[in-house]
């Protein structure tokens, strides 16, 4: 192979710029993962790890525990989850399978600019639309005749953990259906066929070949769907209610981890406060980090799957 | 490829040169803190920018605690809290601080029913008691006997405060600390506190939101929000005896006391003060900045600023219904600005 | 059976509706040409806009990424022409991990590492928070990119005696560049519609600012700061900010999307 001399370190040269870059990238996740740990300190030293469990959110006395806000957290993703996935999926099935053809890009598109809309706004459409509707149309009536349910308890304000669960549920919808729909693309065309050919129906066609082959990815696209949720800021801090208090009623306020620290931020003025709010910080971190990683893994396991074909 | 490297080119250049010419331009000075003063501080950077084009201030309104916070690591060339800096926050300064007092104003308890008129009569411990939790329903007994001529609704009372730290809390929270013996001993005051009820909105602008969002709430607030919110205002029974409802007299009345006894540093607590007319829950707005500044420039437009407000400002504090400060306070306030010094030199 | 799905279809889409519908009435009632061109008046004073909050976004987009577009690309060509061992691993993983951080935790960042320091907050801040969002995203595209360029492309270029190097750059690049393109473009879009770590890294003007070094303003948080106001006529300024910032965001969608659909 022919190559020109000097250019062998000139090639050198391009290699080990390149390779700068990747380093800095490299050391910027290190940075922000030290910064977060140094700040946080005083605060581990000094509740260790019943911060984790403790409920009082007290800036006077200068008590900080996190329970009310990974409660808070926890609760809304896990809500936005189980409204987004099923309705999902099910959009999914219909564009792919009963859909008019050429309803198939639009709605991708759709979807795609669904994803687009920052928080900020969706949060401004939560607080003016979502919330005086929920309130009005949901929570009053069902507190009125099903109060005495735990979950449903009054008195109703509007701001609640079922507010932000629901608008978490339409954020999150866009990635949840891309997934799934690629999920559904996977489906051997042969298969359908077949289970329809031996008599079954549309709906049983799609109950068995979906179960074999789809559980996997959708359970993975669940998983990417919750670590979105887990982080999103804005929109959930404009209709929570913003209590730092873990109750168990849906119609009632909460907090999450990232409105806390969006919220007392600017303002936390002892060291145990401001540290309490970057371990929240880190506490975050560490959670979507590992819900990333099982999205990640749960998927890369439905493509080998779905490439070894059947 | 190359076309987007030529606007991507033409884009920075022009940047380069604009961020240049605005370089050139007036002077800005950075400060943060208290929502209470935001309306009435808001038109006075405003107009002051309009007669002093040199001299620019950007005050972002984070609540009493942000002020504080920012003031003290010296991210901004100035402070604003209505909640005084305590002794031990103030030992974490880097320097002394002076708490210049700015205005007047009146926390007060606003509330969104339908069919009730403004102007509902409470009692300090009926408020107290609404806040602690025990009162939940606005037709409880407590109420409805203060106002005999209002059908009170049979309704959840949905309380909001604030969520961040707040001198407005501050006020409000000292006032039930000093009225209430179960709220002194429960939950204290200070401008976070662990609240027993309620939700929590950002800034008083967040409070006056939810508590006009939410039918049967009830929430406090500084006067001037709830004047342009046009949002219904309870009475109180002051320390006298008397239901005032808060108007820029009841604020002035609650001064009017507190012009004999100002301490030298300016920390002082308007609440729950004597006499007929007061408003009990008035409370003084400061400015914190440092009595040694670190930038000359910034430093003298700072205390032109305040020399500026303690007289011609306070003019345009009664169409805010602020109160202005009384002419003693006016006297002591000036003679303090003298202290502000850069290396030695007074920058007044 | 086909029912519930179809039904299914229309509740995902339908919340996209409402909110389009909002946005274009509730914002296009206040979208004048004040609201373009003016600085934010005092609370009760009538008139006043978002002028300086487009500026500034612009300004701290364009920051973000004159240092975060060479260094994730560069670090994405890395990885797609190089990255073969343990540290390719180790970035990748980085890279990854990073995409998933919530970007609050960008806004701590920032404040720590420069707004602190610095003693301000600050254009520099707010971008520097921003490109720890921008920088893992783009890296990654840009090597899927790359990597979709076939080998029989580098293999003929390095079979014509072109040194590596210059193979690298002038034609697989090139190849790929509509893609690695459109990756800006999405993460570019992304970062416009940022409030949370812009919090308390730039924290927002009311005046026109564009020096790097001190806070500056920006649509979202102006259109955070309006929204949870009690005044009506800022929340209608909060509706009709959205409206310039979803514009904003989907003129870019809309390019990247063009720009995918001409290289296939």
């Amino acid at each position: 192979m022919a190559r020109k001399t000097g250019g062998n370190i000139k090639d050198l040269l391009f290699e080990r710029t390149t390779a700068a870059f990747a380093f800095l990238v490299l050391f910027l996740a290190a940075l922000l993962f030290a910064v977060l740990l140094r700040e946080s300190l005083p605060a581990l030293r000094k509740f260790g790890a019943a911060f984790l469990v403790t409920g009082t959110w007290d800036p006077v006395r200068e008590q900080f525990g996190a329970l009310p806000f990974i409660y808070g957290t926890l609760v809304s993703s896990f809500l936005a989850v189980l409204i987004a996935v099923p309705l999902s999926v099910g959009a999914a099935i219909f564009i792919d399978e009963f859909a008019p053809p050429w309803m198939k890009t639009p709605v991708s598109f759709l979807a795609e600019l669904l994803a687009a809309i920052p928080s900020v706004i969706y949060g401004l459409w939560g607080i003016f639309v979502l919330v005086p509707v929920l309130r009005d149309g949901f929570m009053k009536p069902v507190t009125k005749y099903l109060g005495w349910i735990p979950l449903f308890k009054g008195p109703v304000y509007g701001p609640s953990m079922l507010a932000a669960g629901v608008l978490l549920s339409i954020m999150i919808v866009p990635f949840i259906l891309s997934v799934s729909r690629e999920v559904l693309a996977t489906i051997p065309q042969r298969q359908k066929e077949a289970v329809l050919s031996l008599g079954g129906t549309r709906w049983e066609m799609l109950r068995i070949v979906i179960g074999q082959h789809c559980v996997p990815g959708i359970f993975g696209a669940t998983i990417l769907g919750l670590g979105r949720a887990l982080g999103e800021t804005m929109a959930v801090t404009m209709v929570i209610g913003n209590r730092p208090e873990a109750i168990l009623s849906l119609f009632q306020p909460g907090y999450s981890m990232a409105a806390v620290i969006a919220n007392e931020f600017t303002e936390a003025v002892g060291d145990a406060h401001l540290s309490s709010l970057v371990l929240i910080g880190l506490i975050l971190f560490a959670m979507t980090l590992a819900v990333n990683l099982a999205a990640k893994w749960i998927l890369t396991k439905m493509v080998a799957r779905a490439s070894r074909g059947f | 490829m190359k076309k987007i490297h030529g606007v991507l080119a033409g884009v920075l250049a022009t940047l380069a040169v604009v961020s240049f010419a605005f370089a050139a331009d007036p002077l800005t000075i950075n400060g943060a803190g208290a929502t209470f003063p935001y309306p009435l501080y808001s038109k006075w950077f405003y107009e002051y920018s309009n007669a002093n084009p040199g001299v620019r201030f950007n005050y972002q309104s984070i609540g009493s605690g942000g002020g504080i916070k920012q003031i003290t690591a010296g991210t901004v060339n100035f402070g604003a809290t209505d909640a005084p800096m305590t002794e031990e926050s103030m030992k974490k300064l880097p320097g002394p601080i002076l708490h210049i007092p700015t205005a007047l104003g009146a926390v007060v308890p606003v509330y969104n029913l339908d069919g009730v008129p403004a102007g509902l009569k409470l009692t300090p411990d009926v408020l107290a008691g609404i806040y602690l939790g025990k009162i939940t329903r606005w037709n409880d007994p407590k109420i409805a006997e203060l106002n005999k001529t209002v059908t009170m609704p049979n309704a959840d009372i949905v309380v909001a405060h604030r969520s961040d730290g707040s001198g407005t809390t501050d006020i409000f929270t000292n006032y039930l600390t000093t009225v209430n013996t179960e709220w002194r001993a429960k939950v204290g005051r200070g401008p976070s506190v662990n609240w027993p009820v309620g939700i929590g909105g950002k800034g008083n602008e967040g409070v006056a939101g939810v508590v006009k969002q939410t039918p049967g709430a009830i929430g406090y607030v500084e006067l001037a929000y709830a004047k342009q919110n046009k949002m219904k205002v309870a009475s109180l029974r002051n320390k006298a005896g008397h239901f005032v409802t808060p108007t820029l007299e009841a604020t002035s009345a609650a001064a009017a006391g507190v012009a004999k006894s100002m301490p030298d540093d300016f920390r002082v607590s308007l609440v729950d003060a004597p006499g007929k007319e007061s408003w009990p829950i008035s409370g003084l707005t400061w400015i914190l900045v440092y009595k040694d500044q670190k930038d000359e420039a910034r430093g003298k437009a700072i205390v032109q600023f305040l020399k500026w407000a303690i007289r011609d400002g306070q003019k345009m504090e009664a169409a805010l219904d602020y109160a202005a400060l009384p002419k003693p306070v006016v006297e002591k306030v000036d003679s303090a600005l003298k202290q502000i010094s850069f290396k030695g030199k007074s920058l007044y | 059976m086909k029912a519930l799905f179809c039904l299914a279809a229309i509740l995902v889409l339908l919340p996209l509706f409402l909110i389009f519908f909002d946005l274009l009435i509730k914002g296009g009632k206040e979208l004048k040409l004040t609201l373009l061109i003016d600085l934010p008046r005092p609370v009760g004073e009538p008139g006043g806009g978002i002028a300086n909050g487009i500026v500034g976004t612009l300004v701290i987009t364009l920051l973000t990424m004159l240092w975060s577009v060479p260094t994730a690309v560069l670090c994405g060509i890395y990885l797609a022409e190089y990255g073969r061992g343990k540290f390719a691993s180790a970035v990748r993983f980085a890279a990854d991990t990073m995409t998933g951080v919530p970007s609050i935790i960008m806004g701590i960042f920032g404040y720590v590492l420069l707004v602190l320091p610095m003693k301000r907050f600050s254009a520099w801040a707010g971008a520097a928070a921003l490109s720890m969002i921008f920088i893992p995203v783009v890296v990654r595209t840009t090597e899927e990119m790359l990597r979709t360029v076939p080998t029989t492309v580098r293999e003929a270029a390095l079979a014509l005696g072109i040194a590596q190097w210059k193979a690298t750059l002038r034609i697989t690049v090139r190849t790929a560049w509509p893609g690695i393109l459109t990756g800006i473009l999405l993460a570019m879009a992304r970062i416009i519609g940022e409030t949370a770590p812009l919090l308390f890294t730039a924290l927002g003007n009311q005046f026109w600012q564009t020096r790097l070094d001190q806070p500056i303003a920006a649509v979202p948080l102006q259109v955070f700061t309006y929204a949870i106001s009690p005044y009506e006529d800022w929340h209608d300024k909060a509706w009709a900010g959205a409206l310039v910032l979803i514009t904003m965001v989907l003129v870019i969608n809309i390019a990247a999307r063009i720009l995918t659909r001409r290289k296939r």
